[in-house]
């Protein structure tokens, strides 16, 4: 049984524990919005992007002069898995998530004979996958000190991956983030880059339908656009990571909270309990003096 | 005939325009209502946009233009409104395509110093120093 100093401290330190989680629910949900209404700002240009490349790739990608970003090179044996976390934990399950999704396709790659390079971007995730994959590391982006994911830095991770893959270093590359379906729903995806995969379902509305002039030839357009393609997919990636995270660390401090809340009424009741009990104890040793007198 | 200037990171601007005038990889063109459906990438210059309240003048890096029935969609990977690039942007652009330059090989090379040569004439059109 604690004392009911104990107990007293205990009582404090679990309040200032909630103090602190309830500031941070604060935080990242004003974040939050902002790394949402950021995602949003970004994706007419990535819809477009898209859309416009995937009518390209349709009508050049079966030519054998197909550009290699998207055609591959023929091989799929060296797979190079991008993991995007974030660089801060105390966000629930959020960079488990990823680095448990990057993980079960790394061992399922291992397992077919493949080769699996890693490269990661933020620190949690390589933390939580160094572990399995610790040897596999080829590379790791720190964004530690990036305040607002923007454009460049997604530039320079592509351009990393890029010079890696004309290096013929791997065949395949893939990014993994967390999509953001809501505040408390975030989805760990596995999205290609290179070859370059795109969505044939969106262009059969207005873009299959139009025939466009293309100023230069096609291919030239194609090669222009493929490398500016794979840093629209990562910087789309980071966005929606960066809305999941503060969504994943909202929810999660929105559950430490309550729990707080909780433990403090609990452990109340027992403060209150042996403070009963003591003046109960009290009042019976002085009764039983005074009957002994 | 709609107007849409789109970078990564955010929507610049969309409005409704008369004609557009484009620095195409292979020249500059104007686009006007019912231009053929084109599709054209950007080489580093001035995009103009003219509307009943006189013409809009952007500064464009890279990206591509659509030309479609709806009017003209231009993906930029970096644009700013004319007025608001400074010297110092201007160095910025033109030491990265200079750098790009130097470490590109005999392949790539033409189109770096030809990025680097249209970046010097964004910047007199702008009345900045390269």
């Amino acid at each position: 049984m604690p004392s009911l100093k104990d107990l007293k401290n205990r009582i404090e330190s679990v309040k200032s524990t909630r103090k602190i989680t309830k500031a941070m629910q604060m935080v990242a949900a004003a974040k939050l919005r902002r790394a949402q209404e950021a995602a949003e700002e970004a994706r007419p240009y990535a819809e477009r992007f898209n859309a416009v490349m995937a009518g390209l790739a349709a009508s050049v990608g079966g030519a054998d002069s197909a550009p290699k970003l998207l055609s591959g090179t023929g091989s799929d044996q060296v797979h190079l898995l991008v993991v995007m976390t974030a660089e801060r934990g105390l966000c629930g399950g959020f960079n488990a998530n990823i680095a448990k999704l990057a993980r079960s396709k790394a061992e399922e790659l291992t397992a077919a004979g493949k080769t699996v390079k890693v490269l990661t971007v933020g620190k949690k995730g390589r933390d939580a996958i160094k572990r399995d994959l610790g040897d596999n590391f080829v590379g790791h982006v720190d964004l530690t000190e990036v305040k607002r994911v923007g454009y460049g830095d997604a530039q320079g991770i592509a351009k990393d991956i890029l010079g890696r893959f004309d290096a013929g270093e791997f065949d395949v590359a893939t990014i993994f983030y967390a999509k953001f379906q809501n505040v408390v729903t975030q989805i760990p995806t596995a999205q290609q880059v290179i070859p370059a995969a795109f969505d044939s379902a969106e262009d059969d509305a207005d873009g299959a339908a139009t025939l466009y002039d293309y100023e230069p030839s096609e291919e030239e357009i194609l090669a222009d656009l493929l490398p500016r393609g794979v840093a629209t997919a990562i910087f789309s990636g980071l966005l929606e990571n960066g809305a999941s995270e503060q969504g994943a660390r909202m929810s999660a401090m929105d559950n430490a909270t309550r729990n707080a809340g909780d433990m403090i009424d609990r452990l109340t009741i027992q403060f209150n309990r042996s403070r009963q009990a003591v003046i109960t104890n009290e009042l019976i040793e002085i009764i039983s003096g005074a009957e002994a007198l | 005939m709609q107007f849409d200037l789109v970078s990564p990171e955010r929507s610049l601007a969309s409005l409704d325009v008369t004609a557009v005038q484009i620095p195409g990889a292979d020249g500059d063109m104007t686009a006007m209502a019912d231009h053929a459906p084109t599709i054209t990438t950007l080489r580093p210059g001035i995009l103009s946009a003219e509307g009943a309240g006189g013409a809009t003048e952007y500064l464009v890096t890279g990206g591509f233009a659509e030309i479609g029935a709806a009017g003209v969609t231009v993906l930029a990977e970096r644009a700013m409104p004319k007025a608001d690039v400074t010297q110092a942007d201007m160095d910025a652009l033109m030491a990265e395509a200079k750098s790009a330059m130097e470490g590109a090989s005999t392949d790539a090379l033409d189109d770096a110093s030809k990025m680097v040569a249209d970046m010097a004439q964004a910047a007199a059109l702008l009345g900045l120093t390269a």
